[in-house]
């Protein structure tokens, strides 16, 4: 079998470059690095397909043998699209992970175990205290709901009389 | 006329998938085509199986191109036992999560996205264990695949990105490392076809063969979880919605164990690496089920013993024997099952308790007797009590590594420190699952506060299962559909006789690799 001495360094190439980007931190590089070594096997699938030759139609007067080996460019046509796919994919994925991850400026860097821990418990914190303050303006509405002549009266009765009708209103605007 | 039903297995799921796709917005239009199309594909199955194991396997070349040019789709007893198997797990499990989705609409688990990426995994579960060459085989790995990426991530949440992001890409390296190891045979050997393969690849030299065959081995034991590829899976898998776990942890890893096993049997069938692949199965059962041990969570436990238990299928697949690839079979299709029963009851735990840590579960045996029952049967399965199919299978194991330990004195130690393993590594797994089951369902209520405890000593709270979520009711269609796959296991126990001699023969077949060639070859092949 022969084959193509760029090609051959071309696809060591990739791979070196693909596979020290991919072991970077930040989703963007990996996604790039993963493309260039996608690539890189593309390439070593086209190496693996031999020689060049003819466009591989059969026809009147055309030699098989001196035909390329199709089927090595259909495997590549193949990878390219599910490698499409694929990309599109982490590129949505890497956007919602930066998103994510604007509430702690850390842009699209994988996050370490222990800040992990840290986000869970300030979020927890942040779920605590929402839900102690729904749990507040529930009271609120349905005390305000069920009884309101009581209501009024119990606040009347506690202030002095003058500005009971206003204190009642602003409880209401809460 | 049974080979027409062949791509069917591949094609309804797909047009389901686009139809669900489209039925967007109609959510039990949606709910009705993919529960049918994977009605359906239990049905195809069975006639497959029934026909197949009548002595008639099948190999269908689509679009009538003539092997080694056009692609095969093989179904030999292997293949047909995995279709029926996956598609009854898949079916129950799109149930359980109709259920849950019927249950709570809010935004963590968008319905419609949810229904075609489930079929597009199924399509692709099915090509997997249909394809009759390499390269087709690669192409259902990543129909599968994409789709895994989808449902995995769903809802997007920080939680699932993290977990999505790590699975994803140990996902993609080993695609590389799968289509590397395709673009080299078919540099090697000038096909693809699995079946001319195994005919050619006996002609290179020792050494080359070597190479493509750690390749293959690479690219599908990081699929199979097998240690020391196995890393990811803990991380990743718990933090799904409990339908997907539950399907990925039975079915996407035992994908992989299957093209293990056509790779040890079909394609290098004259290359012998039963040794490594019996260490390595040792190692992954006893370092899987030693993380098992340290976990509070109940999900990231399951993961573990999951990884653990691949081991053992590791270890019937090095034996390489008749009996050994038998009990293999039979281990597969108990443990599909029963690891996903856990996995859904484990759903079913964390919205009735509200929690999966065994730092907060208690009492759940006087609250609903009948959880009690469907997480008890599954979890002794899994430890390995007699009667139940995971003692039947590994009891089969261990009587091939006996029978081979006997007929080959030099490797006699080995086998045995294997045995010896997977006998620890099945107490070990009883222990943890006894523990999860004394914390969450035995102790009571009242003693949940303060509690010291032994058996909490060695156990680590996880950074996952921290929070505490609010209970949620249990649906009646979820209990349903996990009752039916608690009782589809104890059928695995009661059947066990026919299944093991159905699995015997499909692993005659195994053995004897020329029955694969001439079924795609029937005139002869160079």
């Amino acid at each position: 079998m022969t084959g193509s001495l760029t090609l051959v360094v071309l696809m060591a190439v990739m791979f070196g470059a693909g596979i020290s980007i991919m072991l970077e931190r930040s989703l963007t590089r990996v996604l790039i690095g993963f493309l260039l070594v996608g690539n890189a096997v593309n390439v070593l699938i086209y190496l693996m397909s031999g020689a060049p030759g003819l466009a591989p139609i059969l026809g009147e007067g055309v030699d098989p043998d001196e035909i390329s080996d199709p089927l090595p460019q259909a495997f590549v046509l193949t990878a390219i699209v599910i490698n499409l796919g694929i990309t599109a994919f982490m590129l949505a994925l890497i956007y919602r992970s930066w998103w994510l991850a604007q509430l702690g400026a850390k842009g699209d860097l994988i996050d370490d175990e222990e800040e992990d821990l840290h986000d869970a418990e300030e979020a927890a914190d942040l779920i605590r205290i929402s839900a102690a303050d729904d749990a507040a303006i529930q009271e609120i509405i349905e005390a305000s709901d069920e009884e309101p002549d009581e209501d009024l009266e119990f606040e009347a009765s506690a202030r002095d009389r003058a500005d009971g009708d206003d204190r009642t209103d602003r409880e209401a605007d809460r | 006329m049974t080979a027409a039903l062949v791509p069917l297995v591949v094609l309804l799921p797909l047009l389901g998938a686009a139809s669900a796709l489209i039925l967007g917005r109609h959510r039990r239009a949606q709910m009705l085509v993919s529960t049918a199309v994977l009605a359906a594909v239990v049905v195809i199955a069975s006639v497959l199986l029934a026909v197949v194991d009548a002595g008639e396997p099948i190999a269908v070349n689509v679009g009538a191109w003539p092997a080694p040019f056009g692609i095969v789709l093989v179904v030999d007893r292997l293949s047909a036992i995995m279709l029926l198997v996956s598609a009854i797990v898949l079916l129950v499990v799109l149930v359980y999560a109709v259920g849950q989705g019927v249950a709570d609409r809010h935004r963590e688990t968008p319905v419609s996205i949810f229904h075609p990426s489930y079929l597009i995994l199924s399509a692709g579960v099915f090509n997997a264990f249909i394809a009759g060459d390499l390269f087709n085989l690669y192409v259902g790995f990543e129909i599968l695949l994409s789709a895994s990426y989808v449902l995995l991530t769903l809802g997007g949440t920080g939680e699932r990105i993290r977990a999505g992001v790590t699975y994803i890409i140990v996902s993609l390296v080993s695609s590389l490392f799968f289509l590397s190891a395709i673009a080299l045979i078919y540099g090697a050997t000038g096909t693809a076809n699995i079946a001319q393969l195994s005919v050619r690849i006996g002609a290179l030299p020792e050494n080359v063969q070597l190479i493509l065959h750690l390749l293959l081995l690479i690219a599908f034991g990081i699929k199979a979880a097998v240690f020391p590829l196995s890393f990811w899976l803990p991380d990743s898998y718990p933090t799904a919605p409990a339908p997907v776990t539950a399907v990925f942890a039975g079915l996407l890893t035992k994908v992989g164990v299957y093209a293990i096993i056509r790779t040890e049997t079909v394609i290098f069938s004259e290359q012998d690496l039963s040794l490594l692949l019996m260490v390595i199965g040792g190692l992954t059962m006893v370092i899987g089920i030693l993380g098992a041990l340290t976990q509070a969570d109940i999900k990231r436990l399951l993961s573990f013993t999951l990884v653990s238990h691949i081991g053992y299928m590791i270890f019937g697949i090095a034996l390489g024997t008749q009996l050994g690839m038998a009990a293999t079979i039979y281990y597969v299709v108990h443990h599909i099952t029963v690891q996903t029963t856990l996995f859904l009851t484990t759903g079913l735990i964390e919205r009735f308790g509200g929690a999966t840590s065994i730092n907060r579960l208690a009492g759940l045996l006087k609250a609903s007797p009948f959880l009690a029952i469907l997480f008890f049967i599954p979890a002794l399965n899994l430890g390995g009590i007699p009667p139940f199919s995971g003692f039947l299978g590994k009891a089969g194991l261990f009587l091939a590594g006996g029978e081979q330990a006997a007929a080959d004195p030099a490797t006699a130690w080995l086998v045995w420190v294997v045995i010896a393993a997977g006998a620890i590594t099945s107490l070990i797994t009883l222990y943890a699952l006894t523990r999860f089951w004394n914390m969450a369902f035995w102790r009571g209520r009242e003693e949940l506060d303060g509690y010291e405890s032994v058996l909490l000593g060695s156990v680590l709270e996880a950074p996952e299962g921290a929070t505490v979520t609010a209970t949620k009711t249990t649906p009646r269609l979820m209990v349903a559909a996990t009752t039916v796959l608690v009782v589809v296991t104890v059928l695995l126990t009661v059947f066990a006789g026919p299944l093991f001699g159905l699995a015997d023969r499909a692993a005659a077949d195994l053995v004897d690799p020329s029955s694969y060639v001439s079924l795609v070859f029937p005139g002869g092949v160079q």
